[in-house]
């Protein structure tokens, strides 16, 4: 068989299967998710930029490519891993199968692998970098690949999925918005896009890199600090940013990356987790109303509430692991998760964060009508 | 919210009998429950009439009530105890419903009980289509079109509106019973009639046919808090048209986006919160148009059900003991996830590995016959699998029905098999594997039977690589390839033309082994430490150690239900897991049944859910080592494997190979028995048609016949001449069954006995016999009997239990043995002898308060039963009051099969009926068994010529009764000679009205008809037949009608009175503390 493919990690494990995307080599931080549904929408978060992701339910694209369930533009993982690939998609959406689109936008993935003994390894030692190839099967050179892969830490990543420019989000929710959200674009999901246009807003796009100054120009009822890849730390001008619209006691609502750029911006620290939180089944407890929601989770790191001011409240907690997955300011309308509301994919539990945005921002309204 | 402390005592509602649509998946709820509740210190009380259960063993709750599932029963059970709150939704529809008819009455209110899961209310709204169409369109669902009807007078426009085919269903039945599908006009209105018929509400459902559309299952929880989850999404292979319970399940959603399975996961959170099911499992179906996916709601059921085990065992979350916690207040984020240890019960599980489970139809007794929405199967199997191809053909294997994975059939012509693809059937799936070896493509199969192309895209893989296979050499590669795609030995075997073992010989020199993977319910995400495994074929395993420094013991379970091996032996298999732990080895439970107990990951130390395969459990046997296998308690499944687990040197607990083998092979047995002087019915074995013939003359007509090595009495008859004889052995030849034919004399009217013995090799305990209430010829599955023996003079009981003592030691037997008994004048002889699980084993465990298969158990583990047994028990004392077994049957749900008893075992279940004397435990089994003996009104007998002096002794006694008699002519005449007045009714083509009329106008309430010898469908077939369907009790044997007439005799004088195992346990003569603790 000529359609051979390793995977290759830093600590010389080689797992040997069958190349299912683009034909090449890819490293970067792997991870797995445990999300059964929603391939699409992990294929195409920018919040992977940087990692191989193995999925962990065996069997992967049998639904397809759909037209409607994109979460950018195009694949922004380094590559993919599976146990098995579906070749004969069946959905009345579906437009092409997964395998010719990975090949349409180069990325390099493997099947046929054993994905779970991955999994525990990934669970037992934490992320490890690694490489997929279809190139060579050498494994010595294959390790040395994976260990010069770079780590997630350090890297300012959300430089790299940013859009280029301010743009207004178009989409085909009818109604009239009464509201402007802002969103800083860290590598922003259409599905949190999707979110804030159905509960009623106009939304405009900035790249990560824009001012305080020529956010507040735009005269946002908010601003949305959204979703990206990897580590908080690096991404300094946004964090200044942020710090920036602070005073200007404008609702901020941050979602995952947004959520750590928040906390650093408040004074808090983040670490990164030993194999972070990936999947869509996670529970976490409004602490507010003691209502468990069941969340879609990706993100490798997490902020340390307990670095946070005092006025900084935990408002929701992971039921597993016991870390914190929300924070509310007392003073400032400003709050955060660090989990995906706008699900996709994943339970739709989570989305009353957007009403309770949508509330803040009429509030500021009133006050400042008042 | 902590749990409820204004509660002490509550109620579980059980299911009763085994039957289509409602099988032993109910038990594990149940016992699963009651543990449940009494880990948080409630006392509990169970009402269940079946006791074959775990559930009700004295020791898992704290009061026993066997006693029948009515709303009499029920408030009897209720006054005696007080509980503060009664628990309905562990019990399937049977409980449900009952619930509702005591509510109805008034029951709880007056008695001040609560009910917990869901209140009555929420029952009323899931189960009453109109109110649950009303709910679904309040919160703006999308439905199946629909309108409600009460009779069937005025169709016409219904049929417009709606356009065919439609399809009809009866409100408030189980399993669909009285549903199907009508294409046409005159079918919509016979349709309609039965379902009327079956619906005890008398209300039917016409609905849009959503044939042909994707199926889909949500298995979910909600507590008092509000907090959702989904437990597991199960996508049907089969689409609507077929019942969930017929078809081919896969968990989790195969073909949804993620955005099409949120938006149904949306819709069953306002569901169930629309309906109120407050605390608890609850189950929704919906259809998806595979057009442009415009998604209805089909159904919910406010319970844990027969979806909900299997989600249990398909992700490792143990659905009823969480809806037990929180229907007594618990929230689902302070209860604990038990698989994990480490994380809560509030969450979603996430699974690496797909379940297959595939139904087990009684093919074998019914043929092959077509599927609509009336449940058909009795039972099935569930695999796991890496991918759905290898899950499918473990399933497949594990049914044990002749296949050794998806293997086609080979006997049709294109456009008959074209046909069977399109039409669904208990063999469908074969037929379609039959279409893609011929080389039809997806798309034309897709096209006739509407069956997902990602299925049978996923078929199409297999049987592509079965033509590899057929071309290439088995090299590592093409072998490794081939496992992985869930091919068996055996299957391998017949692709390449070798024998099973050449193929294992090679896998293990190659090294092309299973790895065993956990259920963890997380994929993986946090470490687990409950050993539930399945195999695959991996790099690697799940490394999960056995303790260290124990014994460790294989237990076989017995695979799939299926009439004549039921939740008898999976009762066995959990009770020997349970002696072993108590005598602190480790127990390993192989099965792969999702309804069973066995498969908790709680009753045994490891569980292993796969096929009893040779080559599967073989496999385990390797990686586990054990000290010892149990092979006795599984049913027939594990004893076929027992010679070839011998001959690889597997250690087997209990009775050898060897032994077993001289038990089942007739011309050894015989030798045993003439050697003991033990009678036995002249006998012959012949291999052709002319052989038959001669040994029959020599016996003397009737004989009774049946093929070699069968289960259950398959196609086993009593024949009364050469023609009929020769007319058997070519249906035998066809059948392909066995060649040889066992010939035996048939006692006629002969009394029957079953005994259940345990042997440690030095002293035999008679832990019960049973006497048939009908006569040799019916088969010991589907008979009534009763502990003690109700008839029969101690002298022939000495014998038996002489007989058995010799028969147990001379076969060697270490642990159970059954021996059936046929006594006519006096003489008692041998019919057969199994040394293993009979069963009646739970039954006499019930009936005597000693745990037999336990016991059995320690014996084989070494004990004596000396020091195991009391003894007065040991000595052969029996219990002061009388226990009977009566078997229920499944006939209403196969229009067109004649509903009498005869020696091809045909029952899917039974109950007991526990009380001071033979007559009142008769006329509670027979109240449990659903048939309610009438105490007034017109009786009709009929009765072949035999009969006639027992029905003179009959009639009379009902005469004095103040019954009516009523009969045809001939019957009539001979009643009056006697001085017996009865009222005459014309013969069906003689005039009108006739029976049937009269059955059908109500005129009757109890019909006795005892079917002639000879096999002709007569009249009797439309009387028993029409009574059955009609609900209206018919005794087709005289010895019953002797046992009825005593039972009416004392329903009409006294009330029936209700008392818990325990108490009845306190008039034994011994104390039933039973075991090594003993001593």
């Amino acid at each position: 068989m000529n359609d051979k493919a390793w995977l290759a990690l830093e600590d010389g494990t080689v797992f040997a299967g069958r190349a299912c995307g683009a034909a090449g080599e890819a490293a970067g931080e792997s991870v797995f998710n445990t999300a059964m549904t929603g391939y699409q929408e992990i294929l195409t978060d920018p919040s992977y930029c940087g990692q191989l992701v193995a999925m962990t339910y065996p069997q992967i694209g049998n639904y397809g490519i759909t037209a409607r369930d994109h979460e950018s533009g195009r694949p922004r993982l380094s590559g993919f891993i599976v146990r098995e690939l579906c070749k004969t998609p069946s959905n009345y959406e579906c437009v092409e199968s997964v395998g010719d689109f990975l090949k349409k936008h180069g990325i390099v993935a493997i099947e046929d692998i054993d994905t779970r003994a991955l999994t525990l390894k990934l669970r037992d030692q934490g992320a490890l970098r690694g490489v997929i190839s279809t190139l060579e099967g050498d494994h010595r050179r294959l390790a040395a690949k994976a260990r010069a892969a770079s780590s997630m830490a350090g890297r300012n990543l959300a430089k790299v999925v940013t859009c280029e420019k301010i743009y207004a989000w178009e989409n085909d929710i009818s109604s009239q918005p009464d509201l402007h959200v802002a969103v800083m674009d860290f590598g922003v999901k259409r599905g949190i896009l999707r979110c804030l246009a159905a509960m009623g807003a106009k939304v405009t796009v900035v790249p990560a890199s824009t001012k305080a100054a020529d956010i507040l120009r735009l005269k946002p009822d908010g601003v949305l600090l959204s979703n990206g890849p990897g580590d908080p730390e690096p991404v300094a001008e946004a964090i200044e940013t942020i710090k920036n619209l602070l005073p200007e006691r404008l609702p901020l609502f941050g979602i995952c990356l947004g959520h750590q750029l928040l906390g650093l911006a408040l004074g808090g620290k983040t670490y990164k987790l030993k194999f972070g939180h990936h999947g869509a089944n996670h529970p976490v407890k409004d602490l507010e109303t003691g209502k468990i929601e069941i969340t879609s989770q990706n993100h490798g790191f997490c902020v340390d509430l307990n670095s946070l001011p005092k006025e900084v409240k935990t408002t929701h907690v992971n039921l597993n692991d016991g870390t914190s997955e929300g924070m509310a300011h007392s003073q400032l309308p400003v709050f955060s998760v660090q989990y995906h509301p706008e699900a996709s994919p994943g339970p739709h539990d989570s989305r009353y964060l957007f009403e309770r945005f949508r509330a803040k921002m009429l509030e500021g309204k009133e006050a400042m009508s008042r | 919210m902590p749990k409820r402390d204004d509660i002490q005592k509550i109620l579980v509602i059980g299911s009763g009998a085994i039957v289509i649509g409602q099988g032993c998946e109910f038990d594990y709820s149940g016992a699963q429950g009651l543990k449940a509740l009494r880990e948080e210190g409630y006392e509990t009380v169970l009402i269940n009439s079946n006791p074959a259960t775990i559930m009700t063993d004295p020791e898992s709750a704290d009061r026993t009530y066997i006693e029948p599932l009515t709303p009499e029963y029920l408030e009897k059970v209720i006054a005696a105890e007080r509980p503060q709150a009664v628990l309905p939704t562990l019990g399937g529809q049977t409980a449900l419903n009952l619930t509702v008819a005591a509510a109805e009455r008034g029951v709880f209110k007056k008695h001040g009980v609560e009910v917990l899961g869901a209140n009555l209310e929420t029952i009323r709204k899931a189960e009453d289509r109109q109110l649950f169409k009303a709910a679904m369109q309040k919160i703006g669902l999308d439905l199946p079109r629909s309108v409600v009807v009460t009779d069937a007078t005025d169709l016409k426009p219904v049929a417009r509106e709606l356009g065919f085919p439609v399809i009809v269903r009866a409100s408030f039945t189980l399993g669909g019973t009285g549903g199907g599908i009508a294409y046409h006009f005159d079918e919509l209105r016979h349709r309609v009639h039965r379902a009327l018929e079956a619906s005890p509400v008398k209300k039917v459902l016409l609905e849009e046919s959503v044939i042909g559309w994707k199926e889909y299952e949500l298995e979910v929880m909600r507590d008092r808090k509000d907090n959702f989850v989904v437990i597991c999404s199960i996508e049907n292979l089969d689409p609507m048209g077929v019942h969930t319970g017929d078809s081919v399940t896969v968990a989790p959603a195969q073909t949804l986006t993620d955005r099409q399975y949120q938006e149904m996961r949306d819709e069953a959170k306002r569901i169930v919160s629309e309906i109120g099911v407050e605390t608890g499992g609850c189950n929704i179906q919906f259809a998806v148009d595979p057009r442009d996916g415009r998604r209805v709601v089909i159904e919910i059921n406010p319970r844990v059900s027969r979806s909900s085990a299997l989600a249990s065992k398909a992700t490792g979350f143990p659905i009823a003991r969480i809806a037990a916690k929180l229907a007594v207040g618990y929230a689902l984020d302070e209860l604990p996830n038990d698989i994990t240890k480490a994380t809560l019960a509030c969450f979603e599980p996430a699974i690496d590995y797909i379940v297959t489970k595939a139904p087990r139809f009684a093919t074998e007794k019914f043929g092959e016959f077509p599927l609509d929405t009336a449940m058909k199967s009795v039972g099935e199997a569930m695999a796991v699998g890496r991918t759905f191809k290898e899950s499918l053909q473990k399933a497949l294997r594990g049914l044990e029905s002749g296949k050794k994975g998806l293997e086609g059939r080979e006997d049709l012509d294109d456009e008959t098999l074209l046909q069977r693809v399109a039409g669904p059937s208990s063999a469908r799936l074969y037929h379609v594997a039959t279409a893609l070896e011929r080389g039809l493509s997806v798309e034309r199969i897709a096209e006739v039977s509407k069956i997902d192309p990602w299925f049978l895209n996923e078929l199409k893989e297999i049987k592509d690589f079965e033509k590899t296979l057929a071309a290439s050499p088995l090299d590592a590669e093409i072998l490794r390839a081939a496992k992985r795609l869930g091919f068996s030995d055996a299957q391998l075997a017949r692709c390449q033309g070798k024998s099973e073992a050449e193929i294992r010989a090679r896998r293990v020199r190659l090294g092309i082994r299973p790895s065993y993977k956990l259920i963890d319910t997380c994929a993986g995400e946090f470490p687990s430490s409950t050993p539930y495994f399945y195999s695959t074929y991996e790099n690697a395993g799940d490394f999960l150690p056995a303790a260290a420094g124990k014994k460790r013991v294989v237990i076989l379970g017995s695979g799939p239900n299926r009439i004549g091996q039921g939740i008898e032996f999976d009762y066995c298999c959990v009770q020997a897991s349970k002696a072993l732990r108590e005598l602190g080895w480790q127990s390993v439970m192989v099965n792969c049944n999702p309804e069973t107990v066995s498969t908790d990951y709680d009753a045994s130390d490891r569980l292993y859910f796969e096929p009893l395969t040779f080559e599967d459990v073989m496999e385990i046997i390797d990686v586990e080592k054990p000290d010892g296998v149990i092979v006795q308690f599984g049913g027939q499944t594990p004893l076929n494997l027992a010679a070839q687990l011998a001959k690889a040197r597997v250690p087997i607990l209990g009775t050898q190979p060897a032994a077993i083998d001289m038990a089942e092979d007739r011309r050894l047995f015989g030798a045993a028995l003439k050697k003991l002087k033990i009678l036995s019915p002249e006998s012959g074995i012949a291999r052709t048609a002319a052989q038959a013939l001669k040994i029959a003359r020599r016996i003397g007509y009737p004989v009774m016949v049946r093929p070699s090595y069968v289960l259950g009495g398959r196609m086993m008859e009593i024949v009364y001449d050469d023609a009929a004889l020769l007319d058997y052995s070519e249906r035998a030849r066809k059948a392909s069954l066995h060649p040889s034919l066992l010939v035996d004399r048939f006692l006629a009217d002969a009394a029957e006995l079953d005994v259940d013995a345990v042997c440690d090799g030095k002293d035999v305990w008679i832990a019960g016999v049973m006497e048939h209430i009908e006569e040799a010829g019916v088969h010991s599955g589907d008979s009534a009997c009763s502990l003690p023996s109700h008839s029969l003079p101690p002298s022939v009981l000495a014998v038996v239990r002489e007989h058995t003592r010799r028969l147990a030691l001379h076969l060697k037997v270490r642990g159970l043995i059954n021996i059936q008994y046929a006594v006519k004048d006096g003489a008692v002889y041998v019919l057969e002898a199994n040394p293993r699980a009979s069963r009646t084993v739970p039954f006499v465990s019930k009936a005597t308060g000693l745990p037999v298969a336990r016991i059995a158990t320690w014996v084989m583990m070494g004990k004596t039963l000396k020091k195991l047994v009391p003894p007065a028990a040991l000595k052969g004392a029996e219990p002061p009051y009388t226990a009977t077994k009566e078997a229920v049957m499944p006939f209403i749900k196969f229009p067109g099969v004649d509903p009498r008893l005869g020696p091809e075992m045909k029952s899917t279940g039974e109950v007991m009926g526990l009380d001071a004397d033979f007559p009142r435990s008769f006329a509670k089994s027979q109240e449990a068994a659903g048939l309610s003996l009438p105490t007034s009104g017109s009786v009709f007998v009929s009765v072949r010529d035999e009969d006639k002096p027992v029905l003179l002794h009959v009639a009379r006694a009902l005469r004095q009764m103040g019954f009516t008699l009523v009969a045809t002519r001939n019957t009539a005449d001979f009643l009056e000679r006697y001085g017996l007045p009865t009222g005459r009714v014309a013969k069906i083509g003689e005039g009108k009205p006739d029976v049937v009329d009269l059955l059908r106008q109500r005129g009757l309430s109890l019909v006795i008809n005892t079917p002639s010898g000879k096999r002709a469908r007569t009249d009797g077939y439309s009387i028993r037949r029409t009574a059955l369907e009609l609900d209206i009790p018919c005794i087709t044997n005289i010895r019953s009608v002797n046992a009825a007439v005593h039972a009416i005799a004392v329903l009409q004088g006294a009330t029936m009175s209700v008392k818990p195992l325990q108490e009845h346990y306190k008039s034994l003569p011994y104390p039933t503390q039973a075991g090594p603790a003993r001593s």
